[in-house]
């Protein structure tokens, strides 16, 4: 039954850096840049949520909806300003301009909400009185916010799939990750396509940094940095610039995140995840899903 | 050597040799003369630290080209092992510069043995999974370094892992998980750090200038061709990133020799970004650069006080903009038609230099 | 240009070649990039001193081949070797090492490094000298870089460039980063150069010098030269043997003269 326990607590964890992840790989896929900023807009759509729902008395649904659009328009501006001049820089000088951003945001957030934590109080209501579901006569509980965080995963995964697959809109950020040139060639606007794409991953950063907020309640300036982190090793542990990459990714690290505190120690969990994205990745130097590209000679 | 008839590098590597002994000398004189603050004093060995730091980095970021987002795991082994080993020689030898010296060797050992076992599987990658996973090795660093037991009796030294499990006879606990080291002798002076300084801008520079270096710089430009004129790719890119370990480990012997307390979480991510600045406002490749930015944002923050709180949001907007005005082409066609001449020979140094 | 003698199945050879170990014999040579045959039963033989041709429509796999010769890519099939020895399982480096040395199609030096230095590159393994002798600036250090220093100017006057030594090598024309990379090439005391569309780019006064150019390494040096050429007028004017390919597959071989007169050839590039 711990076991079990476990199980459901890593895949919930693991949907919350799914769907991190998955805001680095399409960024990644699409503008072949690392954006370190991404853990940082995360906890900007947490505060956001938190000062909306706490402080001015929105409901729930509404303050994780009031977070998707600033972190949208956040990450449209981050790209617009930071990111879009780079485009034919160095990847070096894109990757730490990413490093700046994400230090820009960290630090803007402790001048304006300083660093004394604040205690997020979790989206997903109580039914009845429970915070949770009792199964097998109590013997396993299962909090609401783990299963509400899988169910939401799962609905956003399909949805990107179909997205991308069956979209014109899609479709386009398919053809602009392949070949820039190209996609422009055949008249796809090409900036407007990547703005999309932070759109939609600063989007998703949002809901994640609600999720995870309702799940840890402590959210500081630097709540992101460290699941971002991961969520970018679940990205490339599961090939980066793949979507399903970034699922199982997720998944596997947070499982993995979770059986190492379980079983192994707590102290130690973060090392034990850094190691197995080594692992993996001199293994498989692209990932478990991810595609081979060679230079041209 | 008569400085006209040496060639453009040689020259100015002496510039920056000159310039860190002028700066040495001055400072030395200000300090016996009470011509500097006592806070500033106390920064005097954590500047050297950075400085060494700062160049060594740009080794691996500037001259490999390759980025390094955990070199301050490297400093953590280097502190942590030199320190004890500061205390384990400090017993039996009186001479402080002696300890200090057996102390570096210590650290500096463990550094590149560290570098070594990270660089061998980390170097087969590159671009953004090398800076990943060098992210992900100086967290491993931390978080190994923060659940290690070392204690010292007089059978030795003994080591234990996550809990503190040590049965000894007597003696006394030296890294006590994350509490740290406590107890370390202060024995790091200002002269050691300029020591170090010169030590390891003399490596780097005869190695830039010699068979080895030109083979690590030609990686950095095309490794493709570098292999087709019969150069190792591999052992050259960790030679670059095992020497580049070492002194950060010896950096990380003089910094913690200065504090009476040193805890492992001191050299996290954060460090590492914070060195990297350095190295990226000073001038990838520029040596003299990375030591003037690793000085001048060192000392900046004691000076401007009040304004500490928006010490990292300064640093934050300088880095981003720095590398919108040297990257993007309109950006930097407009501030060179603005600074005119005086930029002519300065830009992106590419090429490694003073 | 030498006597050219036909040999058993494999063109021809030049007569004072005769008698000598190829410099290069590669037999049944291919490749397959997921099921595509890039380069199909490739065989090439070239004579000590002699300067071959490798010619053929765009796409038709001359870069493969010169990629499949140097290790760039493991050859899926056959053999290559290199003065009598087997060139199996060697990597890029230890093939430079054997004595291939090339040239790229897109020019390819160490660009922020000045044109000296991407010569003393190309004479690395030639530097004898450890790292630690470099730090520590021994005497050896002194002397090897003195020799080396020479050398390099010796080697960037076949081309008239040691005055360009210390520039940038990013910074040159496109014809004189064309002929550096020759002479890094050179610098690495090859057996075989590949030149891979030398003359690209240039115009017809340059091609000319540079035709006598290559003419002068081979007699100075006493090695072989496969080139890759569009330029028929070079290609025949300095080539003693030439093969050409046509998707993936050799369709003929012979002297100059044989192979422009090839129907099949004329076919192949001028289409059915």
């Amino acid at each position: 039954m711990e076991f079990l326990f476990n199980l459901i607590s890593g895949i919930s964890l693991g949907s919350i850096y799914a769907i991190i992840a998955l805001g680095y790989t399409m960024v990644y896929g699409i503008a072949k840049m690392l954006n370190f900023a991404h853990g940082d807009v995360i906890m900007v759509g947490a505060y956001i949520c938190f000062f909306a729902t706490m402080r001015f008395g929105m409901p729930p649904l509404a303050g994780v909806l009031l977070s998707m659009v600033v972190c949208t328009m956040l990450g449209i501006i981050i790209e617009r300003l930071a990111y879009k001049p780079l485009r034919q820089a160095p990847a070096l000088a894109v990757l730490i301009t990413a490093i700046g951003m994400s230090y820009f945001l960290q630090n803007s957030a402790q001048l304006l909400w300083t660093s004394s934590p604040k205690v997020f109080q979790s989206v997903v209501g109580t039914i009845n009185g429970q915070t949770g579901l009792k199964l097998f006569d109590g013997a396993l509980s299962v909090s609401y916010v783990t299963i509400v965080t899988i169910i939401v995963c799962v609905i956003i995964m399909l949805a990107l799939v179909t997205f991308v697959n069956k979209t014109k809109t899609g479709k386009a950020m398919r053809a602009v990750s392949e070949d820039k040139g190209a996609a422009q060639l055949m008249g796809i606007n090409v900036n407007t396509t990547i703005s999309l794409t932070f759109a939609i991953g600063s989007a998703l950063a949002a809901v994640a940094g609600v999720l995870l907020c309702s799940a840890y309640p402590t959210l500081v300036p630097t709540t992101g940095a460290m699941p971002g982190i991961k969520a970018f090793t679940a990205a490339v542990f599961g090939g980066i610039g793949s979507i399903p990459g970034a699922l199982i990714g997720g998944i596997l690290l947070g499982i993995i995140e979770i059986f190492a505190k379980a079983y192994i120690t707590t102290q130690l969990s973060d090392a034990i995840v850094f190691a197995v994205l080594i692992v993996v990745l001199l293994v498989k130097p692209t990932g478990l899903l991810g595609k081979k590209v060679s230079e041209k000679v | 050597m008569n400085l006209k008839t040496m060639n453009k590098t040689t020259r100015s590597n002496f510039i920056t040799y000159a310039m860190v002994i002028v700066a040495f000398v001055v400072v030395q004189a200000m300090a016996s003369t009470g011509g500097i603050s006592s806070s500033l004093k106390g920064q005097l060995v954590p500047i050297c630290a950075y400085i060494v730091m700062a160049i060594s980095l740009n080794l691996t970021v500037g001259v490999l080209g390759e980025l390094s987002l955990g070199h301050a795991g490297f400093m953590s082994v280097g502190a942590f092992s030199g320190v004890i080993a500061a205390i384990y020689f400090g017993q039996t030898i009186e001479n402080t510069a002696v300890v200090m010296i057996l102390a570096m060797a210590v650290g500096g050992f463990f550094a590149a043995v560290v570098g070594v076992l990270v660089g061998v599987p980390v170097l087969r990658l590159s671009g953004d999974y090398l800076a990943i996973v060098t992210l992900a090795f100086g967290e491993i660093i931390k978080g190994i370094v923060n659940n290690l037991y070392v204690g010292m009796d007089a059978n030795g030294l003994h080591f234990c892992m996550i809990k503190n499990t040590l049965e000894m006879e007597g003696g006394k606990m030296l890294l006590n998980g994350p509490m740290g080291l406590t107890g370390i002798p202060r024995i790091a002076t200002f002269t050691m750090g300029f020591v170090l300084i010169m030590v390891c801008l003399i490596v780097i520079f005869n190695l830039v200038n010699s068979k080895s270096g030109r083979a690590i710089m030609a990686l950095r430009d095309n490794k493709i061709a570098a292999q087709s004129v019969g150069i190792n790719v591999t052992s050259y890119k960790l030679m670059a990133f095992v020497i580049s370990a070492a002194m950060a480990g010896m950096a990380g012997v003089l910094f913690a020799t200065n504090f009476s307390t040193v805890v492992a979480s001191k050299f996290d991510i954060n460090t590492s970004i914070l060195v990297l600045v350095f190295v990226v406002l000073g001038g990838l490749g520029n040596m003299r650069g990375s030591i003037i930015a690793a000085t001048v944002l060192t000392v900046l923050p004691e000076v401007l006080r009040e304004f500490s709180e928006y010490r990292m949001l300064v640093y934050a907007i300088v880095l981003i903009v720095m590398m919108l005005a040297t990257n993007n082409p309109t950006l930097k066609n407009a501030i060179s038609n603005f600074t005119g001449k005086f930029k002519r020979n300065s830009g992106k140094g590419e090429k490694v230099n003073g | 240009m030498g006597n050219m003698v036909p040999i058993p199945s494999k063109g021809y050879m030049k007569e004072s070649d005769m008698g000598q170990t190829p410099v290069l014999e590669a037999t049944h040579l291919g490749i397959e990039f997921g099921g595509l045959k890039a380069v199909d039963d490739f065989n090439i033989t070239v004579g000590r001193t002699e300067i071959a041709g490798l010619i053929g429509p765009n796409g038709a796999g001359k870069t493969t081949v010169f990629n499949l010769l140097t290790k760039v890519y493991q050859p899926t099939h056959g053999t290559i070797l290199l003065d009598g020895k087997d060139t199996h399982g060697m990597n890029a480096i230890q093939v430079n090492k054997a004595g291939i040395a090339r040239t790229f199609q897109n020019i390819r030096l160490f660009s922020s490094l000045t044109v000296e230095e991407n010569v003393k590159l190309g004479m690395h393994n030639h530097t004898k000298y450890s790292t630690l002798e470099g730090i520590l600036r021994m005497p050896k250090y002194w002397q090897e870089e003195k020799r080396t220093h020479e050398r390099a100017l010796e080697l960037l006057n076949i081309f008239d460039m040691a005055h360009l030594a210390d520039h940038k090598a990013g910074s040159l024309p496109y014809g004189a980063q064309r002929r550096l990379e020759i002479v890094r090439a050179l610098a690495t005391e090859p057996k075989l150069l590949l030149l891979d569309e030398p003359a690209a780019g240039m115009n017809p006064s340059e091609t000319e010098e540079l035709m006598q150019n290559v003419r002068k390494i081979r007699d100075t040096f006493q090695i072989a030269i496969l080139l890759i050429e569009h330029d028929m007028q070079f290609v025949t004017g300095i080539c003693e043997g030439i093969a050409v390919l046509n998707y993936g597959k050799i369709i003929a071989k012979g002297t100059p003269q044989e192979v422009i007169n090839n129907p099949e050839v004329i076919r192949s590039y001028l289409g059915e």
